[in-house]
């Protein structure tokens, strides 16, 4: 009886040694891990830094003004100026349903051709209705 | 365990038999067991001390071992969840108020050398003056030959020279890692951000310092570890920013004028949401200070914070608004305003002669000096001091800029009754334009004192009330005065009810005096008058222009042009709409794209 305690009891401890062994490895192994993805996630973050930098770079107000007026008569951008801003009251409503036959066309009273649409902005639309 | 009696039979037996005393048998077997009984305890005792000893022989070793083990070992840091500082930047962001970058890190090398490892010294001197021009071959060719140990050679390299440099191939070149600071925008708000540089340098890292601006003024918020690498959100709207830039340099060219500055704020709050300063230099590669002569001639000054102005009739606001407050007067009030008027020894004229009297309004329309004096006298000098400094000209701008507290008001040694005269219509205190914004500020956001800030905070405290909502709303409609009849016509943006002041004030000689051809032109305003959201104060170094006929030289020439084009150019950029009611132009919307349909 008393030999089958200890037996048992020195087989406990050897299962718990390999128990705690198993832990030390698993955990050195995920430290590993973890110190590799810690690197990556730095040469990762320093990628993103000058991935932004450069964004910040390319898109500094100076270049992009210059690009304008370089692209100036394919894009015709001009400053925003107080005369662009307009009221809702401005907008034409949209034609009655009963009129409309083909698909909805950005609530605009234009007739819809055969199901192929070219959209137009809005505010063109409107210019052009003006006297 | 057989127990032996204490009086065995066979033994009591024989002693009776001869006539012995028995109990000396039992006396004898006690003593007996009783050294036996002591024995046992004692070796228990010896055994349990000998393992206590193991016990702490054991505990000693482990401790030794351990001391041992951590003597012995390099140094490694405790490494905590989260990210560790290699991940981190060393220097945090500095973004806008949109969050637009303005100041960022980029890693790049530094290159430096170790001749004992050279295998060609001369060779590599060479063809490292051929890769870095600027580089000297003789002094190179001194450091690399006469037994130096360690040479820094450049401090900064790009990628492309790194590969160059790799290319010579001299295992004496090394390279060690830096994180340099980048400013993108270039020489956008050059002066708010300062600028930075490299200050301990080891081989593996340096640390960066910040040299001027917010980069110096939150130098330890910049590198505290603590933010977990949080941007600093300053005030600036880089766009903004960008455009006020555009629109002072061509009108600083365009009136010939030697500096200018313009400041954006938002009355509310006091953040300052464009701040330019010109002439301007790139943060990158910042100029070295001027050494010698007049440091407001350098780039790096600062003339939104750190010059201090005689700012001319953009004061005479303040003198009427106190008036106002302190109920001595009425907009409509007469007040005399012959010129000139003689003071003791003094005279103070006018522009022009304005007759005998002026409304207060119209002493503010006209920017009449005798008038102002004229009201000032009624207040009182120290009333007067008083009130300034409320308005927070009597010390530097609390602004979050190193060059901040340089910008110190140059007050009156004495602050007398001429003097109080004088700074009515001011003249004798000089302040910055910094300090002129926020008092504009307090006016316009109805007499709440405001603190000029850089940062940009969600959270509003509104200030002490200087002076009431009431006299905010006259001052206002007499500075829209000016705007519509007044000496700032040219101010009167179309849709954007633009109110203001103007100020021309003659500089003062180093030598005492002032000159007669050269001003200090500032215009101070504030929009959409009605409910006002910004002030823009505009100011020009000694402009001059040819304009019908003549040389000009005030503001409502100069100054007040430009800052008419400022506000034109950023109120739809700041999100603000025209106000239909003056914009005769918005029957329909107007196709405003050049492009043709």
């Amino acid at each position: 009886m008393r030999t089958i305690l200890y037996l048992a009891t020195a087989l406990c401890v050897m299962g718990l040694a390999f128990w705690a062994y198993h832990v030390n490895y698993a955990t050195q192994d995920r430290q590993t891990e973890l110190r590799k993805v810690k690197n990556e996630i730095a040469s990762l973050q320093e990628g993103l830094g000058v991935l932004r930098a450069e964004w910040a770079y390319l898109n500094r107000p100076d270049r992009l003004r210059e690009l304008v007026n370089l692209n100036f008569a394919a894009l015709g951008l001009l400053p925003l100026a107080p005369e662009q801003f307009g009221s809702a009251a401005q907008v034409a409503y949209p034609a009655p349903p009963a009129a409309m036959t083909g698909p909805l066309v950005g609530g605009l009273d234009m007739p819809a051709t055969s199901g192929r649409v070219k959209a137009i902005p809005v505010s063109h639309q409107v210019v052009e209705d003006m006297p | 365990m057989i127990r032996t009696p204490l009086r065995p039979l066979a033994r009591i037996l024989s002693a009776r038999a001869k006539g012995e005393n028995p109990d000396a048998i039992e006396r004898e077997n006690i003593r007996l067991r009783g050294e036996a009984l002591r024995e046992t305890a004692r070796s228990t005792a010896e055994g349990r001390l000998f393992l206590m000893g193991l016990v702490f022989l054991a505990a000693f070793v482990t401790v030794c071992l351990r001391m041992a083990t951590l003597a012995g070992t390099p140094a490694q840091e405790p490494q905590g969840n989260g990210l560790g500082p290699a991940i981190l930047a060393q220097r945090a962001d500095i973004v806008d108020r949109e969050g637009r970058v303005l100041a960022t890190n980029l890693v790049t090398h530094a290159l430096y050398a170790q001749p004992p490892m050279m295998i060609d010294p001369v060779g590599t001197a060479a063809k490292l003056v051929k890769i870095f021009p600027d580089l000297n071959h003789d002094r190179l060719l001194k450091d690399f030959t006469t037994g130096r140990k360690f040479v820094w050679i450049k401090k900064k390299i790009s990628p492309e020279q790194l590969q160059l440099v790799h290319d010579i191939g001299d295992p004496g070149l090394l390279f060690g890692p830096r994180e340099m600071r980048l400013y993108p925008n270039g020489a956008i708000a050059a002066h708010v951000l300062g600028g930075a540089r490299f200050g301990q340098e080891g081989v593996n890292s340096a640390e960066v310092i910040g040299t001027a601006g917010v980069e110096k003024a939150f130098d330890g918020w910049l590198r505290d570890p603590a933010n977990n690498g949080a941007p600093l959100k300053l005030s600036i709207d880089l766009s903004i920013q960008s455009a006020v830039e555009e629109i002072l340099a061509g009108g600083m060219k365009l009136m010939n004028a030697k500096g200018a500055t313009a400041i954006l704020m938002d009355v509310h709050t006091g953040e300052i949401v464009a701040m330019a300063s010109l002439p301007d230099f790139d943060p990158n590669d910042r100029p070295r200070p001027l050494v010698k002569g007049d440091p407001s001639d350098s780039p790096l000054f600062n003339r939104a914070v750190q010059g201090v102005y005689e700012l001319g009739s953009t004061f005479k606001i303040f003198a009427v608004s106190q008036a106002l407050e302190l109920g001595l007067v009425s907009p409509t009030t007469m007040i005399p305003s012959q010129s000139p008027m003689t003071w003791g020894r003094f005279k103070i004229r006018d522009f022009h002669n304005y007759g005998a009297q002026l409304s207060v309004t119209d002493v503010i329309v006209n920017s009449s000096n005798v008038g102002t004096a004229r009201i000032v006298q009624m207040i009182g000098p120290q009333k007067q001091k008083e009130f300034l400094g409320k308005l927070g000209f009597l010390a530097p701008t609390p602004v979050e800029l190193s060059e901040a507290p340089t910008g110190r008001p140059i007050l009156p040694a004495k602050w007398s009754e001429i003097s109080s005269m004088t700074i009515g219509y001011g003249h004798g205190l000089s302040a910055s334009p910094l300090h002129l914004a926020t008092a504009y500020a307090t006016i316009a956001n109805g007499g709440r004192k405001v603190t000029p800030t850089l940062v940009h905070d969600p959270k509003h405290h509104p200030g002490e009330q200087v002076v009431s909502e009431d006299v905010a709303k006259r001052a206002l409609a007499m500075m829209r005065a000016v705007v519509t009849r007044g000496t700032a016509s040219f101010a009167d943006v179309k849709g954007y009810q633009v109110a203001g002041k103007t100020g021309s004030a003659d500089k003062v000689k180093p030598t005492g005096g002032y000159y007669n051809d050269k001003v200090m032109a500032t215009f101070a305003g504030t929009f959409p008058v009605t409910d006002p959201k910004y002030v823009l104060i505009l100011s020009l170094d000694e402009p001059s222009t040819f304009v019908a006929g003549e040389d000009r030289r005030t503001a409502g020439w100069t100054a007040v042009p430009v800052a008419a084009e400022v506000i034109r150019r950023i109120a739809p950029l700041l999100g603000l709409r025209p106000d239909p009611t003056t914009m005769e132009s918005l029957d329909g919307i107007q196709l405003v794209s050049a492009k043709k349909n």
